[in-house]
């Protein structure tokens, strides 16, 4: 893999490792009296290792030139790869945390297993770990194809998928010592942040690269979506983080923001995290991966482009309905209901669209369970922006707000929509990336079908019985005026759902591992013949069908 | 100049609900603009053309 480096970019390779392993050594002296230091000595380490394996490789000789006459998919693979590897383990901390509800002894005394420490690590694994990693390999693999053209070069590709690994290993290593800035899905503290700027910066750099070199004139709609994933996660990232350390020898920093802002500033991020992260980026994941599998073009591409921009428009608005009945003014807390119900008309419309594509294709979406994970997930997106709006209205907040209900909307989401959607873009891409005709195994790719499905439902069923139930005990009154219920009441009450969902969770989870075993076994089939010739494209059998009124 | 509370609301309330008007007009227009339609049906067929290859 890095023989398909030409010289020139293995000696800036090993520049940008240098670079890194200095970074390092700085960390760890100058934080040798704090958690930065421990940070510092990782990321020395990792340098290390790094440019050993680089200097052995500088002598190979260039590559041959024909590579440019081929996408460059080595970074997706590699992406593909890892972001399996996130998944069970977050997955895993997912569920850990989930039977540490049942059982709270389970923390053994020892700080780093308190579910505190541990939740982040199963958030950002999953969400940042297994999503992003999606999102960053899947972009790679769409930009080039939408666009005709390879990626400008070799090394930027590598630098922003391990770069973001990085970010990733800090993250979760600094919540199992305790490191944190408290904010949700943004707990990292600022070193790390300031790395991910870095990153995230080539990262947007390389997507416009790519564009400009593109042959086709029209942008596909895809990319539009993944744009907007960059460019807004790099604004959020950027204003929620702002923070000054105690001292650049100091692992910990302080908000620049303080009380009602900090809450705004905070969600103003956590729901775009939603918007711009979960959702446009896995829509660009949706808007090539379904056409293409069911060899269907979209059914209508000018609704495509206006729920792009509703979609863009909308969601920036929205974040304060999680302050609902907080210090924050009231008219900001209507805004956010406001927008986050007018939210409801381009979701669907991405939704419809996506169903509207299948339809005349129910056929494929029976038979194929890869097809079928981008259907489901096209329903639970459906699903969960009704029930997203629902929640933002002040009224049913009231009920929701703070109990388990929100815990399943987010899952409803995350497993139904968002999971799915890359499960079954990543079974789409791996036999067309390792030049296989199929997954190495149809029925285990069924098998992880049934076992997400019924581990999401059982989740979701469990959550909005325990929060409705949470919800309901909490706002009810005996006839002397006082609460009927104590808290601890409220939490026995819980009990079974919490073992209901720590059941559908460990389903998901098992799901996961059936599929790494199906993607790594299919990596070792021996390629197909046709693979040295050219590469059929990918699922479309036969001319695309035009749809009536298109 | 002070920046007062009152000053923002009027300007989220007179600019803030045009711009978005003249938005969401401007992205109708462009999506339904008749000559538009080709380009459109184009891109969306061209991600299921038979081929692997990027264009030189």
């Amino acid at each position: 893999m890095i023989g398909q480096l030409t010289k020139n970019e293995r000696q800036n390779a090993l520049a940008i490792l240098i670079a890194m392993a200095v970074g390092g050594l700085v960390m760890t002296i100058g934080g040798r009296n704090s958690l930065l230091g421990v940070h510092g000595g990782l990321v020395l380490m990792i340098a290390v290792v790094g440019i050993f394996a680089m200097t052995a490789t500088l002598k190979l000789p260039d590559p041959a030139e024909d590579r440019l006459n081929a996408y460059y998919d080595d970074p997706t693979k590699v992406g593909i790869i890892i972001s399996m590897v996130w998944a069970v383990a977050g997955l895993f901390v997912g569920d850990w945390i989930a039977w540490l509800l049942v059982f709270p002894d389970l923390t053994f005394d020892a700080a780093w297993a308190s579910f505190g420490r541990l939740r982040p690590v199963h958030t950002s694994g999953v969400i940042f770990g297994f999503g992003g990693n999606a999102l960053i390999a899947t972009s790679f693999y769409v930009v080039q194809r939408t666009c005709r053209a390879r990626l400008p070069d070799q090394v930027t590709p590598w630098f922003v998928l391990f770069g973001y690994n990085l970010f990733c290993v800090i993250a979760a290593t600094g919540y199992l010592m305790g490191v944190t800035q408290s904010k949700e899905y943004a707990e990292p503290e600022w070193y790390a942040d300031l790395w991910l700027v870095v990153v995230w910066v080539v990262y947007f750099l390389l997507y416009l690269r790519t564009l400009s070199r593109r042959k086709e004139p029209h942008i596909y709609v895809a990319n539009w979506y993944y744009m907007a994933f960059i460019l807004v996660v790099a604004v959020l990232h950027i204003v929620n983080n702002l923070a000054v350390p105690v001292s650049f020898g100091s692992e910990k920093a302080y908000s620049a923001f303080s009380g009602v802002q900090d809450a705004m500033t905070q969600w103003w991020y956590g729901h775009n995290a939603v918007a711009f992260f979960l959702t446009a980026g896995f829509l660009g994941m949706l808007y090539y991966y379904l056409p293409v599998r069911a060899g269907r073009p979209i059914y209508s591409y000018r609704m495509s482009i206006i729920s792009f921009w509703g979609i863009t428009f909308f969601y920036m608005w929205a974040g304060s309905h999680h302050l609902h009945y907080t210090a924050l003014p009231q008219w900001v807390q209507t805004l956010g209901m406001t927008f986050s119900v007018m939210l409801l008309v381009p979701s669907w419309a991405s939704a419809g669209n996506a169903l509207m594509t299948l339809n005349g294709a129910w056929d494929k979406v029976r038979d194929d369970a890869t097809l079928r994970f981008m259907f489901v997930a096209a329903v639970f997106y459906g699903l969960s922006t009704f029930e997203g709006s629902f929640m933002a209205i002040r009224a049913v907040n009231s009920l929701s707000h703070y109990t388990d209900w929100t815990v399943g909307h987010v899952h409803a989401g995350a497993l139904g929509w968002v999971a799915m959607i890359t499960f079954g873009a990543i079974y789409a891409s791996v036999p067309w990336l390792w030049k296989q005709d199929r997954m190495y195994s149809a029925k285990l790719v069924e098998v992880h079908f049934w076992l997400a499905v019924a581990g999401t439902l059982i989740y979701v069923f469990a959550m909005w019985n325990s929060g409705i139930i949470q919800g309901l005990m909490w706002r009810t009154y005996n006839d002397s005026g006082t609460l009927a219920y104590s808290f601890i009441e409220s939490l026995v009450a819980m009990r079974p759902y919490y073992i209901a969902r720590a059941i559908g969770g460990l389903l998901f989870l098992l799901g996961a591992l059936v599929g790494c075993y199906n993607i790594w076994m299919t990596i070792r089939m021996a390629p197909r013949e046709s693979a040295k010739a050219d590469r059929p494209e990918p699922g479309a059998a036969g001319a695309p069908v035009l749809q009536p009124g298109e | 100049m002070e920046v007062d509370h009152q000053t923002l609301v009027w300007f989220s309330k007179s600019f803030g609900l045009f711009y978005l008007i003249g938005l969401s007009l401007a992205v109708v227009a462009y999506a339904f603009w008749p000559s538009n339609k080709s380009s459109f049906d184009q891109a969306a067929g061209s991600i299921l053309r038979e081929e692997d290859k990027p264009w030189r």
